[in-house]
Formats: C-alpha cells, structure tokens, sequence
C-alpha cells in the first residue's frame, strides 16, 4: 500500500518495484494528487484509490487499511510513493512481521546512513527514544513511513489512525503500545527520494515537532485516566 | 435624548430578529442556532427598556459602571459560541473525513494493464505473504 500525492515522477518505479517483489496486489492511495500519479500507478500495475481532496498522510493510510481489511488481507506493507523506500526491503519487514511474532515492523533508516541536517536528527532522537520508553522496545526511527503491519494492527488502526501530519507515524505507535501489539523495528536500505519535495520546511517541522510532544504528553494523559 | 438612543436598538435588535427569522424561514439556519440567537436578541430588547436591571445586577456584582456588567457578559458568551462552534467544526471535519475515505473505496479504481488474476479486487483471502 503506497500513499502517494503528487509523486508522478517516481510512481510508476515504486508500484513497478513493489509488484516484482511481493505476490500481493499493490494498492495506490491518491490523496488529491494533481498531477498524473493516479493514471501512472494504474498503468503501472497498480490498483488506486482516488480521495476527494487532500486528507494528509493519515487519512490516506486509513484508506489505504480499510482496504485491506474489507478485502479479508492479513497484512500490509506500506512504503512512500516519493521513492526513497527499496520495494525489494518489503519482504524482510514482512519476515520479521512472522519470525518475530510482531503486529508492526518499522523500516529504521538510519542503519543505511540515513543523512539528515542536526536539527532535525536531535528531534528524531528525542521523539525516539520518548517513544520507545513508552513501547518498552527500542526503535530508532519513529517518523518512517517504511512499515508492515499483520491482522492486529490492520483492526485496530482501521478503527482508529490519528490523521494529522507526521502523527500517522509516531502516535500511531502510541496507538499500538496502548493496544498492547508488538512492535520491532528493522534495518533497512534507503534510496534518496527519486521525485517530489520533502514534506515540511523547518518552521513547519518545528511546529510538528511541539505537536507531536503534545500529543504524546496527551496520550500519557489519557491512558492514566482511561479505563485499567 | 433619553428616549432616542433606546428607540435606535430596539429598532436594531428587531431588525437582527428579523433577519434571523428570515435565515430560518429559508432554512438556510438550523433551529438550534436559530433559537440561541433569538433569547440573545430577547435579552438586548430586555436590558435597554429596562435599565435599572442592568444596574441593580452591577451593584449586586460590586462593579461601578453598568456597561462594563453588559460587556462582560457579552464577552463569556461570545466566548463560549466560538469555543462550541470550534467544537462543531473540528467534529464536522471528522465526519467530512470519513465520508472522503469512504468515497475513495467506493471509487478504487483497477489497474489499466495486465489485470492479472491476483489484481482483481473481487477476490479477497489472498492473504498476501503469509
């Protein structure tokens, strides 16, 4: 399942990777794409689902779940329409999804050098290492997009997946911890990103950043006060 | 001079009445609002034809000057539409959300090329890679 919006420069290679590798159909959600991503994934191989208008990340991986789960599949693998996710790394996080009895296998980028400016790698630790205490597993790389996802997951998140920018990674974790599903998290290989723009300038990421503490200081919250 | 200025918002308040009335008769305005926005207008009409109302409530509250009584009142309500109106949107926005979603699984569109038998969305339990 790849979310793609407007990526119609690597579409067709990510869709065309995805179906060499793995025996499953490969659905495209298209959330409000402009340009020709839609046409190009399905001429590529791939079945897609069309959004209305732009729902954010979050709302296209509950789209893309809803699938899936109405079509009786077990698990999912989910990569970024941009490129930057070696298609044929799927199977290894769908083999960890089995060997190591896991709900959800996160694709960790920085074992492959994944290169990013200071300030941004100092959050990425931070939201790290936030949520692994909370997990009880150690991860990485909390904000991939690089994730499988078996039965357990694809229920719960067909229910409930948080919708706002960068949250469909991080507190979708949360999420899973509070459900008590097994995370893990993998190494993989990383491409960098073959079209597209990355997703937030530096202002933008700060204020995502302080969402992002607010929502896990939120969620401490409301599991305290929910039921035992 | 007295009676003046309270002739010109009554007449406001009434016209505004009017207005809303109009807004529901169109059904361009649910009832709900419709009904709020009506009390407010009954209490304006209220408070300016019977002014010592206003004054025996600011003694009673130990504040000096009666209007500071009506703006503070108008303030916590003002407030409190605005906070519920936040409240209805950001549920409206969900449900506008759920609806797009579902749209988009109605309309899933199959591959142009080569529709291979597992492509097919009509065939569920392929349980892919497992």
């Amino acid at each position: 399942m790849v979310p793609a919006l407007n990526e119609a420069e690597s579409i067709r290679a990510v869709v065309e990777g995805a179906r060499s590798v793995l025996a499953a159909p490969v659905v495209v959600v298209d959330d409000g794409s402009t340009d020709a991503t839609s046409d190009l994934a399905r001429a590529a191989g791939a079945t897609v689902l069309p959004l209305p208008f732009n729902l954010g990340v979050g709302g296209a991986i509950r789209t893309g779940i809803h699938y899936a789960v109405d079509h009786g599949y077990r698990c999912v693998v989910q990569l970024d329409g941009d490129g930057q996710h070696e298609p044929s790394e799927a199977k290894r996080l769908l083999e960890a999804l089995e060997h190591e009895q896991a709900d959800m296998v996160v694709g960790s980028r920085f074992a492959a050098g994944y290169a990013v400016s200071w300030h941004r790698r100092v959050a990425m630790r931070w939201l790290s290492w936030l949520v692994s205490r909370r997990l009880g597993t150690r991860l990485t790389d909390t904000t991939s997009g690089f994730r499988a996802m078996g039965p357990r997951a694809l229920d719960l998140f067909a229910r409930d997946y948080p919708l706002d920018y960068l949250s469909d990674t991080v507190e979708a974790l949360l999420i899973a911890a509070d459900a008590g599903l097994r995370v893990v998290e993998v190494d993989v290989v990383m491409h960098n990103r073959q079209g597209g723009r990355p997703s937030a300038n530096r202002l933008s990421s700060a204020f995502h950043l302080t969402r992002l503490l607010l929502v896990i200081f939120l969620h401490s919250l409301r599991r305290r006060s929910g039921p035992a | 001079m007295e009676g003046r200025l309270e002739i010109v918002i009554v007449m406001l308040t009434l016209v505004s009445l009017a207005f809303i009335l109009e807004l529901v008769r169109r059904r361009q305005l649910r009832e709900k609002y419709a009904l709020l926005w009506l009390a407010v207008g009954a209490v304006a009409v209220v408070l300016v034809l019977a002014r010592p109302v206003l004054d025996r409530l600011s003694l009673f509250l130990g504040i000096t000057y009666g209007p500071t009584t009506l703006f503070l009142f108008a303030i916590l309500f003002l407030l409190a539409i605005v906070g519920h109106l936040s409240w209805e949107v950001s549920r409206l926005e969900g449900e506008t959300r759920h609806l797009a979603e579902e749209i988009a699984l109605l309309k899933a569109r199959p591959p142009t090329n080569e529709p291979s038998e597992d492509d097919a969305p009509g065939r569920p339990h392929a349980a892919p890679e497992r």
